[in-house]
């Protein structure tokens, strides 16, 4: 057996001897005896590292690793320089805990203050917290944010992820907040059903930019008849996108979320990811989790601090707005470390490449024979095409080693292109479609 | 220290990408114009600024962290090679069920273990940390009630010993708080929770072990009130590294758990995230679980599956500790607080003098009361010792807490120089408690002022405020 | 320790000022602030939300506190004293110039004590 305990048999005895105790079952003393498990647990008995690797290797090899990827949806295959995996490597970073000893977390206190500039840049707003646990949840707590004693209800666009509008709901369950949803037309929120859901007791409207059907949202419009309505306005924004297009602080918006795994993080199966959050200065005391503010030290120092702490749940207990502790620093880290390497030239290439093999690959598909279902509408990295059998062309694609668009209701799929992929890849994607709907 | 906006020049960098293979185009919609003032630096500027930062860190690698209520176990190196192979990292969330076989299989034989380890049916990865969990599970007893017709089962009790995301949890699934109080000896005040019990009641949030270090023995008898009156009972799994595989929460009349992977299972908190917080519970609560497809369903609370590279070290870390080392780890980490406890109990009078579980609390405030000098200053001092301090004031029963949570990772040389530390810090406060006030000295900072942080928050980096 | 005559205190440690138009100004007391140390912030309730002797309508944070303030009066908040949110310190630099809100249609009080009670009162806490 394997352990990390390095007290030795003899070293035990002599502890429990200081404690006046003979044996290790005499800790548990306070233990009712009829609830001590008797036998021992029906797990495997422990292993050594050789055993432990040789079966993790197996299990990640039953894994597909596609070479080519097309499929997005939320999560989104970028290239991330080498440097983000040395920098947030270090074992520093990644064993500490929360930063509550300031003298001793200057460097995670100050990564996370620079990650919060990063946010407040990209999206054009005033303050940003130190992220939540996903793109998702940032949207949930986002609305509890915008929340006033006489407006609850929250709208959300139809175009927004339904995997974000899932955990809105959740939420909203717990504090009994009833959740609307906003018609489309024709792939974007339509501004003239907006008009007659905005009641007087809305507190908010959320819409995804660019939205889950990859199509661009006109923000200025929908910001203006959300404040006309007297609600305010969530975005949920794609962090590479906003290297090129009008941000949510641009547009007038009270808040702007979203999904920080595309600045560089692994896809690793859902998670972990970044939920990021950033708001006017008028609503900076209603973020929730924690935030770090500069201040100076006894000596006049600069010095980095955990701050607004009040809000908080450990201070605030039942009447805290939101319960979050824990949060994503690391992957905060590696945002903030990739759009360091990045920069705002590298920023705005990887956006343009983004769009520029989107644009491609959606031509090259039209081609094909898969026609797009928004033709007329500006789109970002993702657009949506027609699609009569999907579980045919996954398949041939799959043998390319290509994963696919992600499949919609009604014959229908949602491609992605990033500047991952190649045009040898996209030529050779939309070949097996021909193949396919063509025989 | 110069923050990453304070180096570089503009026009520096690294092309990470090179030329694009397809033609460039104009897309539509609003742009972007406001300028985006991201670092301009090289790659090496990059790499000596986090180096730098990652200097002015103290990890579980970097010391002792007896960090009360946090678990800062030691962190294995295996768990973090398995969570690095490509074959996880490299998996798309949304890939075609066969596709990620391994994955799933990773997930079910986490959830499997834990679900024996916890005493409990079913379990969800899904929450993402320990309050997600909380929030999670009480969203379940909130859905079981509704669905069972229980109306008016609106108020979850609290012992006030508690951790602030259990009112706070309670409160964002819709629920009152009533707050239990504790007895002399930091235990669940039975006739208090018998008098707060009624048709009202949807069920009890408990951490047990509780926060002040001690398993309740009143345990059956707590869940059974509860039982009786029609309410669930929730366990905080915060402390179950004191008896994992010695008794389980389902043993003792739980219905509900949530877990810590960051804590209890070894997996590293990254400085502050991620963590993991998976909620398990019995059968009759099951279809309510999230991310499951039944009508049932709370629905989802985060995008995906969870966190899947948590699982994936916290599983490498019970594959490789297995059934003889759970209880093991258990029972070292007790016997290294108690251990700890009594070496210091003589200078340090402890909140409640008795066999502690994982961790203890002693109270300072005779020491401030004698000397004028604080939990705060005791930790601070600690410092200058590369020892990350303890928990300070908290829980909010004690004054001038100190919570040390030793954990089952340290080795009996790094226990006996802490108490050397604690007690030498008790000798200065006697001796020249002025000085106390002004440590830490080897800090790269010296106790920054929160005060005018709160009062003028600056919360990212003012870049007009240079150029002017 | 300040306990101006001109004004009638709270057990839980506000003051109120009543105006000859029927209105009241409502703070905390010197020893309040004193005993909660440097505050940071204040949330105060919106202009014209009700108030309830004896339930709170406000709340003042220091770094590691949060504390309920207590309305003396029941009416209807008619002012808020805006300057509190940009120089909090006022409240522990001049607590009784730093007046909260000032609250008109009052229809009922809480147990209010004059400065000389007030002052043996905190003298007992």
């Amino acid at each position: 057996m394997a352990t990390y305990v390095p007290v030795t048999r003899e070293e035990e005895a002599f502890m429990l001897e200081a404690c006046g105790l003979r044996q290790l079952d005499d800790l548990y003393g306070d233990v009712p005896s009829s609830v001590r498990l008797r036998t021992p647990l029906n797990i495997p008995s422990g292993m050594a590292e050789m055993g432990v690797r040789r079966e993790m290797e197996r299990l990640a090899g039953q894994n597909t690793v596609f070479p080519a990827v097309f499929r997005g949806a939320g999560a989104y295959r970028h290239m991330i320089p080498a440097i983000v995996d040395t920098v947030t490597g270090h074992e520093a970073f990644r064993t500490a805990y929360t930063p509550y000893q300031a003298e001793i977390s200057q460097g995670v206190l100050q990564s996370i203050f620079e990650f919060q500039t990063d946010i407040c840049e990209l999206t054009g707003m005033e303050a940003a917290n130190a992220s939540v646990y996903d793109g998702a949840c940032a949207a949930a707590e986002g609305c509890e944010m915008c929340r006033e004693r006489k407006r609850s209800r929250i709208l959300v666009s139809e175009s927004v992820d339904p995997k974000i509008l899932s955990v809105i709901r959740t939420y909203a369950f717990g504090r009994d907040v009833p959740v609307e949803t906003v018609p489309l037309l024709n792939g974007v929120t339509d501004p003239a059903a907006l008009a007659p859901l905005l009641k007087e007791d809305v507190s908010c409207l959320v819409v995804q930019q660019p939205n889950f059907f990859g199509c661009l949202e006109d923000l200025d419009a929908l910001t203006q008849r959300a404040h006309e309505g007297g609600a305010r306005i969530v975005v949920h924004c794609n962090p590479i996108a906003m290297a090129i297009l009008k941000t949510p602080g641009e547009c007038g918006a009270d808040i702007a979320v979203g999904e920080g795994q595309p600045l560089g993080i692994p896809l690793s199966w859902g998670g972990p990811y970044l939920g990021f959050m950033a708001c006017t200065a008028k609503l900076m005391r209603r973020l929730p989790g924690r935030i770090v503010g500069e201040t100076t030290d006894a000596e006049g120092r600069r010095a980095f601090v955990l701050t607004l702490q009040a809000r908080e749940q450990h201070i605030r207990r039942e009447k805290a707005s939101s319960n979050i502790c824990s949060n994503e620093a690391l992957c905060a880290m590696r945002a903030a470390a990739y759009l360091a390497a990045m920069g705002p030239n590298g920023l705005k290439q990887a956006a343009l490449q983004c769009a520029a093999k989107a644009h491609y690959l959606q031509k090259a598909l039209e081609e094909a024979g898969l026609a797009p279902v928004y033709p007329d509408q500006p789109f970002f990295h993702e657009f949506v095409t027609e699609c009569p059998d999907a579980e045919r062309l996954l398949a041939a694609l799959r043998k390319e080693g290509i994963l696919g668009g992600l499949p919609l209701a009604g014959k229908r799929m949602l491609w992605c292109a990033t500047e991952m992929n190649t045009r040898e890849e996209m030529d050779r994607a939309a070949a097996v479609v021909r193949e396919v709907i063509r025989p | 220290m110069k923050l990453i906006f304070e180096k570089g020049r503009p026009g520096r960098g690294t092309d990470y990408l090179g030329p694009c293979d397809v033609p460039g185009i104009e897309i539509g919609g609003a742009k972007r114009e406001r300028p985006l003032r991201l670092p301009e630096v090289s790659e090496s500027e990059v790499d000596r600024h986090y180096s730098l930062l990652a200097r002015h860190t103290h990890g579980v690698n970097d010391g002792f962290y007896p960090l009360g209520s946090c678990t800062m176990k030691y962190n294995p190196a295996v768990n973090e090679y398995a969570a690095s192979l490509p074959g996880f990292t490299q998996v798309h969330p949304l890939q075609e069920a066969d596709t990620a076989a391994g994955c799933r299989e990773v997930c079910r034989r986490l959830e499997g273990m834990l679900c024996e380890i916890t005493g409990m049916d079913d379990m969800s990865l899904q929450p993402a940390a320990g309050a997600h969990g909380e929030f999670t599970g009480l969203l379940l007893i909130k859905a079981y009630h509704r669905a069972m017709g229980h109306t008016g089962r609106n108020k979850i009790l609290v012992p006030d010993s508690a951790h602030g995301t259990n009112p706070a949890s309670a409160s964002m699934a819709g629920f009152e708080v009533v707050s239990i109080a504790s007895d002399e000896n930091g235990f669940v005040d039975l006739a208090a929770l018998q008098a707060a019990v009624g048709e009202d009641t949807a069920g009890l949030m408990l951490t047990n072990p509780n926060t002040v270090g001690l398993f309740d023995p009143q345990i059956l008898e707590i869940t059974r009130i509860v039982h009786e009156a029609g309410g669930l009972n929730y366990y905080d799994g915060a402390n179950l590294n004191a008896i994992m595989g010695i008794a389980r929460p389902g043993d003792m009349g739980f219905d509900v758990v949530h877990l810590n992977l960051h804590k209890t299972f070894s997996t590293p908190h990254g400085g502050g995230g991620p963590g993991s917080g998976p909620s398990g519970c019995k059968h009759f609560l099951s279809p309510f679980l999230p991310g499951k497809d039944t009508p049932e369903s709370i629905g989802n609370v985060r995008s995906f599956g969870g966190n899947f590279l948590v699982a994936v070290r916290a599983l490498a870390y019970l594959m490789t500790i297995g059934r003889e080392g759970v209880p093991d780890a258990a029972k070292h980490a007790v016997l290294n607080a108690n251990y700890m406890r009594v070496k210091l109990a003589d200078l340090f009078p402890m909140a409640y003098d008795r066999i502690c579980m994982h961790e203890f609390v002693m109270s300072l405030e005779k020491l401030k009361e004698e000397t004028g000098v604080s939990a705060l200053d005791a930790a601070k001092a600690m410092l200058d010792h590369g020892i990350h301090p303890p928990t300070m004031y908290f829980p909010l029963i004690v004054h001038e807490a100190l919570m040390v949570e030793p954990t089952e990772t340290e080795t009996r040389e790094t226990l006996d120089e802490a108490v050397e530390v604690l007690r030498g810090i008790w000798q200065a406060a006697h001796d020249d408690p002025e000085r106390l006030h002004l440590l830490p000295r080897t800090t790269p900072v010296r106790r920054p002022d929160e005060v005018s942080a709160a009062r003028n928050p600056r919360i990212r980096y003012d870049f007009e405020a240079v150029r002017g | 320790m300040n306990f101006p005559k001109n004004l009638m205190y709270t057990k839980t440690h506000e003051w109120v000022l009543f105006a000859e138009d029927g209105s009241a100004a409502v703070g905390i007391t010197d020893y309040a602030q004193d005993q909660l140390g440097d505050l940071v912030f204040v949330n105060l309730p919106e202009k014209g939300d009700p108030v309830t002797a004896g339930e709170s309508f406000a709340d003042v944070e220091s770094v590691k506190a949060v504390s309920d303030v207590l309305s003396p009066v029941t009416g209807e908040v008619a002012e808020i004293n805006e300057l509190l949110a940009d120089e909090p310190q006022r409240m522990n630099q001049a607590p009784y110039d730093s007046w909260f809100v000032k609250v008109q249609n009052i229809t009922d009080r809480a147990e209010l004590m004059d400065a000389e009670a007030y002052q043996a009162y905190t003298a007992s806490c």
